[in-house]
């Protein structure tokens, strides 16, 4: 039956249909509260799901891969991406940072793609290592997540930066260093956050400041979070129903389509809503760090595990910005956050995952 | 080396499905912290959190309540509320762009730096005025424009269509509404409403997006029915200008009266003022002369003095009274006539306007009784009208009297009064005795109390008919085809120095004499010229108005029956073949 176009390593599509329902059952719920944070606008859900439906395609051809084909590919795509970043400082154009690429047919932001390239190319350099790594392999796996990171401060997009850090640490964490090495890494990094402050832009400073205080500056710095507090609290146990909450329908939620989509949705939906939405993502990440698990090679369970981490620290990070738990930072809430890029990554980054899992049997 | 490998894979399999345990147990943690916060703020906190929310964008706004309308006794808006719009501003917001100031002020007509100016000054303010009462078009372009920080405001803002004429009895309104003068004050509770509350949703620009619940409903004032008609008060109007013009006088007074009811049908005064206009009015054009400004009347006290000299029964309409030579001493003080009318009869006192012969009946009765008789009129009291600021006038208590002056107080000297005070007592006489407080509300429905013998205000009434007649000081007030009854009055203005050149002219009647249907006041202040009696300033004057009052209200003339049966006679003559 197999006509000779396809290549040969091609397979007929294994996919994880539990952790697919629960991708799509999310997707859906994003699309429902989207349209009432956007006050009900068609173009916006109606250009989420392209985007959603761009991503599910990428996701399911990426699952057609074997991961060895993948990680043969890994070092041009990492090298394409770091190019492409390249090309973003001279050319790049967008609101008060320099994120974004128009090829023309296409605009969008590199840094998001590194997402995706980082932990792959940390894999694939940490897959033909004895684990757990030496320092040398350790070294340059750290050379291979800070030359990107560097590109992106530059932007100058912090958050992403440590996003995009993060997702290759995790590959390094998973690869089996030593915990002694692991709680160094984490006292040099509380160490070094006074150091940090010192190159944060004073914008940046103002949102751990406001963070500390919000009520210092309520209709200033302090607006975004005193709002989502609102909003996630007056939600109470069952919410105020579907297109029904006060904070987000009248504009007092900043950014209710993006980065602050969870408080319109506690709002709304309330606690009930609040611990399924959650539950939908523990679901996913478990599934994902359960699939991780079950690869074959160093290469696939090295990039499950990163993928479904930095999945869930997007979760994470995100709902505690929400609910005062960290300060402001630029990070989307997974697949229900308007937003073109980061959607397509993730989704990408599952097929990525279910590739791993629908090639297990067929590893050496 | 195969199997080596293999184990070596297998422990590294065991390593990192350790490390992923780990990290399952740390997820699963954070996950119970996050969605622990989000109980404590979905559950525990909810409530706080809610109001802290609705603090946000539920406010309670006042519905602004129309005032009611003043009408006349025909049901002729005489006030009127329009709805404008008021423009204020929050400061800080609108200062955000200077371009929004630009265009707000192009459709202003302000200057732009002048506001900027302004609202610097007031940085710290959330609450401006910037202009009120606009035009509802231009409103609508200024909502058009949504700026950041401009608001508008409902107001309401009075009209007054009859503009100048009604102007010191409507009296007028401030900027928020309340009245200030005139029936606008008098009756401000009655006329203003009770403004409403409602709930509103504001986002978070501070529009309106919905009416959430209605607290109170904004009840509307209710309207009033004056006793003017806005026909009559034309009339007198035109016509006391006229007269104003003619004499060049300083100012004046007409004050129309039912006779039955009381009720006030005109009142006018000049100088006046257009109260549609705000800005600066002055209080000499402010004032209700008629209700507010004593003069001393003169001669038009005559009749109550008569009246009060036949109440002893010591005089009869033709009792003779002497006033030869002309002039009469009263303890140093001399009291002249224009002529020496010799030997007059109590009416012929009346119908010449005899001062001396007043003064003899006056001081031969008894101070108190003069005084009382005058009280009873009402001279010294207010009319009870409850006009604001109305006067009372000054009639002094006859144990302060000198001598003298119960005789210069029985010809309006020593004596003050307003216009209204002697409408009412001249009504008074008019209606058989019957004295009403005058109502500027239709149908008030005072109550009457008698303070003269009807037959003796009867007596009275004849004399003063006599003053139209060939040989009265009045005959310029009369009427054709109708009988005015009435006096005259001409007195010099009193001044700090005595009594100067100046005079008040006036003239008090009614008409139909044979049957009384409204009595009219008018007085003529400071006229200039060789002609300053109130016989022939005040008298055109009152003939005018009383024969257009007549006409308008549609009253017929004493002798009606007779000119018919005149008349049929005529036609049939001349339409016989």
């Amino acid at each position: 039956m197999r006509s000779n176009l396809i290549p040969g390593w091609v397979s007929r599509p294994r996919l994880d249909y539990p952790l697919l329902v629960a991708l799509i059952m999310t997707s859906i719920l994003g699309l429902l509260v989207l349209y009432s944070a956007s006050d009900g606008n068609q173009r916006v859900v109606i250009n989420q799901a392209v985007r959603l439906g761009v991503g599910f395609l990428a996701l399911f051809v990426l699952s057609l891969f074997p991961p060895r084909i993948l990680r043969s590919w890994t070092p041009w795509l990492y090298l394409l991406g770091m190019l492409l970043l390249l090309a973003t400082a001279w050319l790049g154009e967008g609101r008060g940072a320099n994120r974004w690429l128009d090829l023309g047919f296409l605009r969008f932001q590199p840094s998001e793609i590194m997402k995706l390239m980082v932990p792959m190319a940390v894999a694939a350099w940490l897959h033909s290592k004895l684990l757990p790594p030496n320092w040398k392999a350790i070294t340059i796996a750290i050379i291979i997540i800070v030359a990107p990171m560097m590109l992106i401060v530059r932007q100058p997009d912090l958050g992403t930066a440590l996003l995009v850090g993060m997702s290759g640490v995790w590959g390094i964490f998973l690869a089996g260093i030593r915990w002694r090495v692991v709680l160094a890494g984490l006292g040099f990094i509380v160490a070094a956050a006074p150091l940090l402050w010192l190159f944060m832009h004073e914008y940046q400073r103002n949102r751990v400041r406001t963070f500390i205080n919000p009520e210092a500056d309520p209709l200033g710095q302090g607006w975004n979070i005193i709002q989502s507090k609102i909003a996630v609290g007056s939600g109470g146990l069952s919410g105020k129903g579907w297109m029904q909450g006060t904070q987000s329908q009248l504009e007092f939620i900043p950014e209710h389509t993006t980065d602050f989509i969870f408080a319109v949705f506690a709002e709304e939906f309330g606690l009930i809503g609040v611990l399924l939405l959650l539950s939908l993502y523990i679901f996913i990440i478990g599934r994902s760090l359960y699939l991780a698990s079950q690869a074959r090679d160093t290469f696939s369970r090295l990039l499950c595990g990163s993928l479904a981490l930095i999945f869930f620290v997007y979760v994470m990070v995100n709902g505690s910005m929400i609910i005062g738990i960290l300060p402001v930072v630029g990070v989307p809430l997974p697949l229900i956050s308007y937003g073109g890029t980061s959607i397509v990554t993730l989704l990408a980054g599952f097929g990525l995952i279910m590739s791993a899992w629908g090639h297990r049997k067929f590893i050496r | 080396m195969k199997k080596q490998a293999a184990k070596n894979s297998d422990k590294q399999a065991q390593r990192a499905g350790r490390r992923l345990y780990a990290m399952l147990a740390i997820f699963l943690l954070s996950t119970i912290g996050l969605a622990t916060r989000a109980v404590t703020l979905q559950v525990v906190d909810t409530e706080f959190l809610q109001n802290q929310g609705e603090a946000r964008h539920l406010r309670e706004i006042k519905i602004p309540a129309t005032r009611g309308v003043i009408y006349d006794r025909n049901g002729v808006p005489l006030a009127v509320s329009t709805p404008v719009e008021s423009v204020w501003v929050h400061p800080e917001q609108l200062l955000e762009d200077r371009s929004n100031i630009d265009s707000l002020s192009a459709l202003l007509g302000l200057d732009a730096d002048e506001i900027e100016r302004k609202l610097t000054r007031r940085m710290d303010k959330e609450f401006v005025w910037l202009q009120r009462r606009l035009p509802p078009a231009d409103a609508e372009k200024i909502r058009a424009l949504e700026l950041p920080g401009v608001f508008l405001q409902r107001e309401y803002r009075r009209f007054y269509p009859s503009s100048e004429v009604s102007a010191h009895v409507l009296g007028f309104t401030n900027i928020d509404d309340i009245g200030q003068e005139g029936l606008e004050l008098a009756y401000n509770d009655w006329l203003q409403g009770v403004p409403g509350k409602k709930r509103v949703i504001k986002d978070r620009r501070g529009r309106i997006v919905e009416d959430v619940d209605l607290i109170r409903p904004a009840q509307p004032g209710r309207s009033l029915t004056i006793s003017l008609d806005h026909r009559l008060q034309y009339l007198a109007y035109r016509e006391l200008m006229r007269t104003m013009q003619e004499h060049k006088a300083g100012s004046g007074t007409v004050v129309l009266l039912d006779v039955v009811t009381s009720e006030i049908l005109a009142m006018v005064n000049s100088p006046s003022y257009n109260p549609n206009q705000s800005g600066r009015r002055g209080s000499d054009a402010l004032r209700n002369r008629a209700v507010t400004d004593v003069v001393e009347p003169g001669s038009v006290m005559k009749p109550f003095t008569v009246a009060a000299a036949l109440e002893t029964g010591q005089y009869q309409p033709d009792s003779p009274v002497d006033t030869s030579p002309g002039t009469i001493e009263i303890s140093g003080h001399t009291i002249s006539d224009t002529h020496d009318y010799g030997l007059l009869d109590v009416t012929s006192v009346i119908t010449k306007s005899s001062n001396v012969g007043v003064s003899k009946m006056a001081l031969s009765m008894e101070a108190e009784h003069l005084w009382g008789s005058l009280s009873r009129f009402g001279f010294g009291k207010v009319t009870g009208s409850t006009f604001p600021g109305e006067s009372a006038g000054v009639l002094r208590n006859f144990q302060r009297w000198h001598k003298v002056e119960q005789a210069t107080i029985s010809y309006g000297y020593g004596i003050s009064t307003t216009a209204l005070q002697l409408a009412q007592g001249f009504a008074a006489l008019a209606n058989d005795g019957r004295m009403r407080a005058p109502s500027f509300i239709k149908s008030a429905n005072n109550p009457a109390s008698s303070v003269v013998d009807p037959a003796i205000a009867a007596q009275v009434r004849q004399m003063m008919l006599t003053v139209t007649g060939p040989d009265g000081t009045g005959k310029k007030a009369r009427i054709k085809n109708y009988q005015v009854a009435g006096k005259t009055g001409t007195s010099r203005k009193a001044s700090a120095a005595g009594y100067d050149e100046r005079y008040v002219s006036s003239f008090v009647g009614y008409a139909p004499a044979s049957d009384p249907q409204m009595v009219a006041v008018v007085i003529i202040n400071d006229p200039q010229g060789d002609s300053y009696y109130g016989g022939t300033v005040a008298g055109p004057l009152f003939s005018r108005v009383m024969a257009g009052a007549l006409r308008l209200l549609d009253i017929p003339p004493d002798d009606f029956k007779a000119q018919l049966v005149t008349n049929t006679h005529s036609s049939g003559v001349a339409d016989a073949p």
